[in-house]
């Protein structure tokens, strides 16, 4: 795939369709595969690299990128289209100066699973056969490629591209995933094992903003923790309290626009599940106001922006279940 | 659970400008009492009430929040208080997931003829925060009372 | 610095007997900024507030907080009394401490102690009050009144009795509405047309009414004061500057068949034709469904026939623009049409008929000239069924779930007049209920059943079967004597409910107005406002707000006017300045706050930023207009970024007063 990708952003650099190419290159590890830009068609022979551990969602960058002079092509994930549409939406990415390839999504490779077996000095890692085969300093180890499946790509919700100029490989449809099961086994918890569980996950938060700087949900200008006028600006978590009003306040700002792309997990240093913050609101969101999925459409209203006169009371919250 | 009578919590009502906070004037009009716990922040429309106020308050050793709005239907802005009743559901819900007691937050409707609805209401909602002691999970260590 | 001023009312002892004010004005000296904090026994008075005009200007106060009653009591007084010594009125807070504290606790520690809170949060309030001027908006002095039926035109006369020009846009070739198809009116019985019509007759001839007939409204901009509105004149290919009225080309029109929608169908019209004698404008129309030479280019004969030449087959749509202070909605309602309604056999007998079909049966403008005869076979009926709420006070999809409110007296009248004009006829009556609330109504209904003898029977009609023989098999059940009956009928008369014109829903999304599940428009206080729109500047007149009888339409309409007046007197429109603002360096351009502002007081343009680097960037962002705004917040929520933001309530105001209750 990833040669037939190269093969097909040179040609559309070659004949003015775009005249540059969103894509991933290898960071200071070979398995850390960042987006970058390209200009030429010699630096994507380079360095262009869409692999099994590619997992960077684009769609946050090309706000700023289809600002830019001339149009940029860009290769979106089934589940990239989503956040791609939903900035659409939002008016922040300008459609027309962007030239989507809809490719393939995952299951890709999570390199922290591989690490987690105690496997490190990773040099290349290779699916051979639903095999991993992975070149280290020390030498070749194996894994089964099921067990490095990113957590992102395990509750995978749709294989389908909500939005492309054009596609490479198979379509694919929208999916029944299982990915409100762990929000489910929360909820059927006590208040104070969730509490619990919340307190042990979010105490490991050191507040680097990296959930925030990678969610292509997050794309204020200028972010109400970083402006001193908001009354809750914070430089660094140094109580319990900020960690609860930084992600509560995240999770609702992106509510109900928040695709489940799972970039915030993905990134956390700390692996905090953020996506279940934004995972509950969204199985809220379904169960009281009908079924919505942010990113999957560009002019449905979101449901914070919308109401019923007959929606439900917030004492459904405090008539349900365990207390 | 134990009552501990000793226990004054401190109780942030967000009262409209237009039913709620009219509601609450009735009940003083009318002489009918509740906890002086309680302390009224006036807002034009209950849909002005920003999560982060309550989770602000929740921060500075506030023991329970409750929101008052005019009946859904009668909004003097017509639709605002349809956006509260969404946003703060979600918003008790997510709280609610986090493991905070269910019944440190209330959303109630009162007009501004239900002078005895405000006080009722505020009285139960007292007893019940009582019942709750005070709020250890959200509240900010740094900003407790000396 | 700020220099701060507290000042504590007594209330006489409706405040001082449970708290102690002169230890709240002691502990709010302290308070940071509070330069001076003193007590009070009546703050409201002439010389408390005397009290507060001198510190102002004594101490050069940059904020006031008065701890006393409810804001909503005298907010205003200390807010003029700051105006008037030259501080800014929105620099005044308000902290209530006899409503919300002195009346309602009993223990003078703990009230007094709340006392002092609510006063620390209204100095911390204050501290960051910003002066506020409350902006204006020129207004146009012109109103648009959207529908030309008796609502549309009361308003119109009214408003221009006042001296304002007033444009009437009708979507038929007519104005009159629905009452010029009725025939008499309850419960004075005089004719519907002998009132109406001179009323039309005032509209064309007075010199600030224009009337745009077969016109819609096509695009609406801009806010009170200031709409602009785009009219979509429909080609009517007849030139209204040059036609007569003199009826020839209707008269020689080959093309006879047309169902006269102004008889309900029940007769025919050419395809140019003027709806009835006393129309305004008398301008014929041609209807292009059915005009020979517009479908295929053969006949012309109007055009030959037309001594004026006003005939003119390639007239096209036409569009005006024009400028309106304020809009008046009296789009009106229509009968629903009981086709849904199997049981009543509607659409198979042809003497089923709707009560407005009644009107144009009885009228002596309508199909029989005036005598009631059967649409079938033209014979006099000698027993009439009248069913009442049909598809009113309905809980199914078929019909509608609100009372239609005229049926039971329009019914009442209809059978009062077959009975007088025909005695030989039975009527019977079906009800679930008769509601007669109004003047002279009740003994209006009751002169029909014990005047008249028409039978009223408590209960529901279940079918209605068409007999071989002519007749109508009527089956009810007569709840009060829990009996079945069949009356043997030769008439049905249907008492459909009414709905709002279907035009309403897209004027309202034009309008950025509010209406209900019904498509009823709504009024801003259904109570106190019951005339107005919330949207500032759009008025209702009539049955597009709730179902009307003629009187209170006329009273809406002259109530509409004079809210419309209220607005044209003025020069310019001073606007409330607690409004919503947008920063736009943080603004993303997302459209969450539009999408929630109930008055579409937002809008987006494309900006140019001059960027960190030093380049340029275009960036779309959020504006507010402030004469639209009213103020709800609604959009400060909504926007994640924080850019929009609310006067005199701002984020940092309220999280202030959380902080200052809380600490």
């Amino acid at each position: 795939m990833q040669e037939a990708m190269i093969k097909r952003a040179k040609e559309l650099l070659a004949d003015g369709t775009v005249n540059r190419v969103m894509g991933w290159k290898k960071g200071e590890f070979a398995y850390d595969i960042t987006p970058a830009v390209f200009d030429t068609a010699e630096e994507l022979e380079q360095d262009f690299v869409c692999d099994d551990l590619t997992q960077a969602n684009v769609s946050k960058y090309l706000i700023k990128e289809s600002r830019k002079e001339g149009r940029i092509l860009a290769f979106l994930k089934p589940c990239d289209t989503y956040s791609f549409n939903q900035l659409i939406k939002e008016h922040r990415i300008i459609r027309e100066n962007v030239y989507v390839i809809g490719i393939p999504g995952g299951p890709k490779i999570d390199v922290e699973k591989i690490k987690a077996k105690g496997i490190t000095g990773i040099l290349s890692v290779k699916n051979e056969d639903y095999t991993l085969k992975i070149e280290t300093i020390y030498g070749t180890e194996t894994m089964p490629f099921y067990e490095a499946i990113s957590g992102k790509c395990e509750s995978c919700k749709s294989k389908k591209h909500v939005v492309y100029d054009e596609l490479m490989g198979e379509e694919g449809d929208v999916l029944d995933s299982n990915r409100f099961d762990m929000v489910e086994k929360l909820e059927n918890m006590t208040a104070q094992e969730r509490y619990d569980f919340w307190r042990g996950e979010l105490s490991k938060c050191i507040r680097c903003n990296a959930c925030r700087n990678v969610c292509p949900a997050c794309t204020c200008e200028s972010c109400v923790f970083d402006n001193p006028a908001s009354g809750i600006s914070q430089k660094a978590a140094a109580d319990s309290f900020e960690e609860n009003m930084f992600h509560i306040i995240r999770a609702f700002h992106v509510a109900g626009r928040c695709t489940d792309c799972g970039e915030c997990s993905r990134v956390c240093p700390q692996n905090i599940p953020l996506h279940l913050l934004n995972r509950k609101f969204i199985k809220d969101i379904n169960s009281l106001y009908g079924e919505y999925q942010a990113g999957a459409d560009t002019t449905s209203r979101a449901p914070l922006t919308d109401y019923k006169a007959d929606d439900c009371e917030p004492s459904v919250v405090h008539e349900r279940g365990a207390e | 659970m134990q009552v501990n009578n000793d226990f004054q919590p401190v109780i942030v009502a967000f009262c409209c400008n237009w039913c709620s906070y009219a509601g609450a004037d009735l009940s003083g009009t009318n002489r009918l009492n509740y906890p002086a716990n309680v302390k009224i922040i006036r807002v034009p429309c209950s849909c002005r009430v920003n999560p982060m106020f309550i989770l602000r308050a929740f921060q500075k050793g506030a023991d329970g929040v409750i929101i008052c709005g005019c009946h859904p239907g009668d909004c003097h802005y017509t639709s605002g208080n349809y956006y509260t009743r969404r946003r703060i559901t979600l918003l008790y819900s997510m709280l609610d997931f986090l493991g905070i007691e269910r019944n440190r937050t209330r959303l109630e409707w009162v007009s501004a003829a239900e002078g005895a609805k405000f006080a009722a209401v505020m009285n139960s909602f007292v007893d019940e925060v009582k019942k709750l002691g005070p709020n250890r999970r959200l509240e900010d260590l740094r900003c407790r009372k000396q | 610095m700020q220099r701060i001023g507290v000042f504590v009312c007594h209330c006489g002892t409706n405040i001082a007997a449970t708290v102690d004010v002169k230890a709240v004005a002691e502990a709010l000296s302290h308070e940071p900024g509070v330069v001076i904090s003193q007590d009070y026994q009546y703050m409201c008075s002439e010389s408390g507030q005397d009290l507060v005009k001198n510190a102002i200007k004594e101490h050069k106060l940059t904020g006031v907080v008065v701890c006393s009653c409810s804001p909503r009591m005298h907010e205003n007084t200390f807010r003029k009394a700051a105006a008037s010594v030259g501080l800014n009125p929105y620099l005044v807070e308000i902290a209530n401490i006899r409503e919300q504290c002195s009346w309602i606790h009993k223990d003078i520690a703990s009230a007094t102690d709340k006392a002092v809170i609510l006063g620390k949060a209204a100095v911390a309030k204050v501290h960051l009050n910003a002066p506020l001027t409350a902006g204006e908006s020129p207004v146009v002095k012109r109103a648009l009144v959207i529908g030309g039926g008796i609502a549309g035109i009361q308003t119109a006369l009214d408003i221009a009795e006042a001296g304002f020009d007033v444009d009437i846009v009708e979507k038929e070739p007519t104005i009159g509405g629905k009452m010029a198809q009725i025939d008499k009116t309850f419960p004075t019985l005089d004719c519907a047309a002998c009132i109406l019509t001179p009323k039309m007759v005032e509209a064309a001839q007075n010199e600030h009414i224009t009337i745009h007939s077969f016109s819609e409204v096509s695009d609406v901009k801009g806010f009170v004061g200031n709409f602009t509105v785009t009219i979509k004149k429909k080609a009517r290919y007849v030139d209204e500057t040059k036609c007569t009225g003199c009826g020839l080309c209707t008269e020689k029109c080959p093309m006879k068949k047309v169902p006269n929608e102004f008889n309900m169908g029940l007769d025919n019209r050419t395809a140019v034709y003027i709806p009835f004698a006393q129309a305004v404008p008398k301008v014929a129309t041609i209807d292009p469904n059915y005009c020979m030479m517009l479908k295929n280019g053969k006949c012309g004969i109007c055009s030959k026939v037309c001594s004026v030449g006003a005939i003119d087959y390639k007239q096209t749509d036409r569009f005006i623009e024009q400028k309106y202070g304020a809009i008046v909605v009296a789009t009106g309602f229509n009968p629903i049409k009981p086709d849904k309604y199997n049981e009543f056999a509607y659409s198979i007998c042809p003497d089923v008929v709707t009560s407005l079909e009644l009107e144009r049966l009885m009228n002596a403008a309508g199909p029989n000239g005036g005598t009631l005869l059967r649409p079938s076979d033209k014979t006099h009926p000698h027993t009439i069924v009248f069913v009442q709420c049909v598809g009113s006070r309905c809980d199914d999809e078929k019909g509608k779930p609100y009372c239609s409110k005229i049926c039971c007296m329009y019914t009442a009248k209809h059978a009062m007049l077959i009975r007088e004009k025909y005695p030989d006829t039975e009527v019977y009556v079906f009800y679930i209920d008769v509601r007669t609330p109004g003047k002279n109504f009740d003994e209006f209904y009751r002169r029909a059943v014990e005047q008249y003898g028409v039978h009223y029977i408590k209960g529901m009609v279940g079918k209605v079967m068409p007999r071989s023989d002519g007749k109508i098999d009527v089956q009810a059940s007569d709840l009060l004597s829990n009996e079945q009956l069949h009356i043997n009928a030769d008439m049905v008369v249907l008492a459909t409910a009414i709905e709002p014109d279907k035009t309403a829903r897209p004027l309202a999304t034009m309008l950025t107005t509010q209406m209900d599940t019904n498509d009823f428009f709504t009024e801003a206080h259904p109570k106190l406002r019951p005339v107005e729109s919330a949207t500032a500047g759009i008025i209702l007149s009539g049955a597009c707000q709730g179902p009307k009888d003629i009187p209170e339409t006329v009273a809406q309409a002259s109530a509409a006017a004079a809210k419309a007046i209220g607005l044209l007197v003025k020069n310019s429109i001073t606007c409330n300045p607690c409004v919503a603002h947008s920063d736009e360096l943080m603004c993303n351009g997302c459209s969450s706050c539009e999408k929630v502002c109930p008055y579409g007081a937002i809008t987006y343009q494309d900006k140019e930023f001059r960027m960190p680097d030093r380049t340029t960037a275009v960036r779309r962002v959020a504006s507010v207009n402030p004469a639209v705004c009213q103020g709800c917040g609604a959009c400060t929520v909504a926007c994640p970024s924080g850019a929009m933001d609310l006067n005199g309530f701002s984020n940092s105001q309220i999280m202030a007063e959380v902080d200052a209750i809380c600490k």
